[in-house]
């Protein structure tokens, strides 16, 4: 039996103003899959990623996360997802610890586990050093910390190993890679690494989905031609 | 909820003890005006309601410069997005600022009241007078701290926050500043202080009740999308 969608969009649409950053949107994910999210920029990825986050509400059309309808059940699926954005979600003048501490306390995770991240990705001897003093790939391995803290069901990443050097990119791998069942949707720019991680493809273009289909039928020319 | 309340609450004294921003500009603009007030009104003691209206004028303003800067840091880090994506009651987090802003106020008021003191008053008050003062200044912060916290997170949306604050909250917050001053007219009374007056006090009462209230009712509107 195919497992239950754990996300279902049905001609999901949302603006800002006048301007329509999704627009009629349809997808159905099954927990535990990935579904990697190709476009250029202002396609709608990480509008897409924050309506699926419950940041921001729906405009037209249906959207229904781990079960639940969004945006009137979203508090029951907060706690559930974690979001990487492209704004790391930190505070500068924190240390990463007291950083990780606070959201710790906010999903009621025990601290050790905050401690527990923080070797894994290679944080903890500078972990009493402010945010603001860090280069731009330890935030994000940072960011990935307060991503994960949770052991969230759902993973909502964009564009997750940008700033990261290999090395780095490979310590947060376990974190944010697929498995222990849980479901990603992943944006990319790369055709060729996005369709390695992804079971589904969607290909977004001014808000439209302009390729939606299994990653292991689509030609990453064909990913290249959404950005032409 | 008071785990969040917790945690969001030292985050926000964490942050203001590491880079000072919000106390020391509410604690300079006060001591910058009250000089000015000093120089200004050409006397060297004030009393009565000239007195109140001085220091509250002073501290309203004060306050103004607080709210502005309220949300900033979870606006412009991201902090206000992590908040919501947590399983926590959104009430959590206007009780935490409410509080914070409490804590800013009463911190610049252990400057601005002995620097009115100095500056503009007459004799020193005595302990009894000061009590009373301190009363009626935890009731009008409370209504300050509310309103505030409600017109920062509204502001906070737009570019011209700074313009913002002040235009909504100081309309508000004139029924604290009528109740304040009336009530603490007659602890500067030139010919030594009398009673508050309970009148004034329970309509300072009444604007907190009724003004959390609305905080309470209006407050997830407007952190959420």
């Amino acid at each position: 039996m195919a497992a239950a969608p754990a996300i279902e969009l049905d001609g999901l649409t949302r603006r800002y103003g006048e301007r329509v950053a999704l627009d009629g949107v349809t997808v159905s994910v099954p927990a535990g899959a990935t579904l990697v999210v190709f476009g250029p920029n202002g396609a709608g990825k990480s509008t897409l990623l924050r309506v699926l986050a419950t940041l921001l509400r729906p405009h037209a059309g249906a959207a229904r996360v781990l079960g639940r309808a969004l945006p009137g059940e979203g508090w029951a699926v907060r706690g559930h997802l974690g979001l990487l954005a492209h704004e790391p979600l930190l505070y500068g003048d924190l240390t990463a610890r007291e950083n990780l501490r606070f959201h710790a306390r906010l999903h009621g995770v025990a601290r050790g586990r905050a401690e527990a991240l923080l070797e894994h990705v290679g944080l903890a001897a500078r972990a009493d050093e402010r945010v603001h003093t860090f280069s731009r790939g330890m935030v994000q391995r940072l960011a990935v910390c307060r991503a994960v803290l949770h052991e969230p069901e759902l993973l909502l990443l964009d564009e997750p190993r940008a700033h990261l050097d290999p090395a780095a990119a490979a310590l947060v791998e376990p974190l944010i890679g697929a498995g222990d069942g849980r479901t990603r949707v992943v944006t990319s720019h790369d055709p060729s690494g996005g369709l390695a991680e992804a079971d589904l493809a969607l290909g977004l273009r001014a808000g439209r989905a302009e390729l939606l289909r299994r990653a292991a039928d689509v030609d990453p020319a064909e990913i290249g031609r959404l950005y032409r | 909820m008071s785990r969040a309340v917790g945690a969001l609450l030292r985050k926000e004294l964490q942050l203001e003890l590491r880079a000072p921003q919000i106390v020391p500009a509410m604690a300079l603009f006060s001591v910058s005006t009250l000089v000015v007030f000093h120089f200004a009104l050409q006397r060297g003691q004030v009393a009565g309601d000239l007195a109140a209206g001085v220091l509250w004028v002073t501290l309203l303003f004060a306050a103004m410069l607080g709210t502005s800067r309220l949300f900033v840091a979870d606006h412009e880090e991201g902090g206000l997005d992590a908040f919501l994506l947590a399983p926590v009651d959104r009430t959590a987090l206007l009780v935490a600022k409410v509080a914070a802003l409490l804590a800013f106020l009463a911190a610049v008021e252990l400057v601005a009241v002995p620097a009115f003191a100095i500056l503009l008053l007459g004799p020193a008050p005595s302990a009894g007078e000061l009590a009373r003062l301190v009363a009626v200044l935890a009731l009008a912060d409370a209504g300050i701290a509310v309103t505030g916290t409600l017109v920062g997170a509204l502001a906070v949306q737009t570019r011209a926050r700074d313009l913002l604050v002040p235009l909504l909250a100081l309309p508000l917050l004139i029924p604290v500043v009528i109740g304040a001053a009336k009530a603490t007219t007659p602890l500067f009374a030139e010919a030594g202080a009398g009673s508050l007056p309970l009148r004034w006090v329970a309509i300072l009462a009444l604007y907190d009740l009724l003004f959390g209230l609305l905080a309470y009712a209006l407050f997830d509107f407007l952190v959420e999308d």
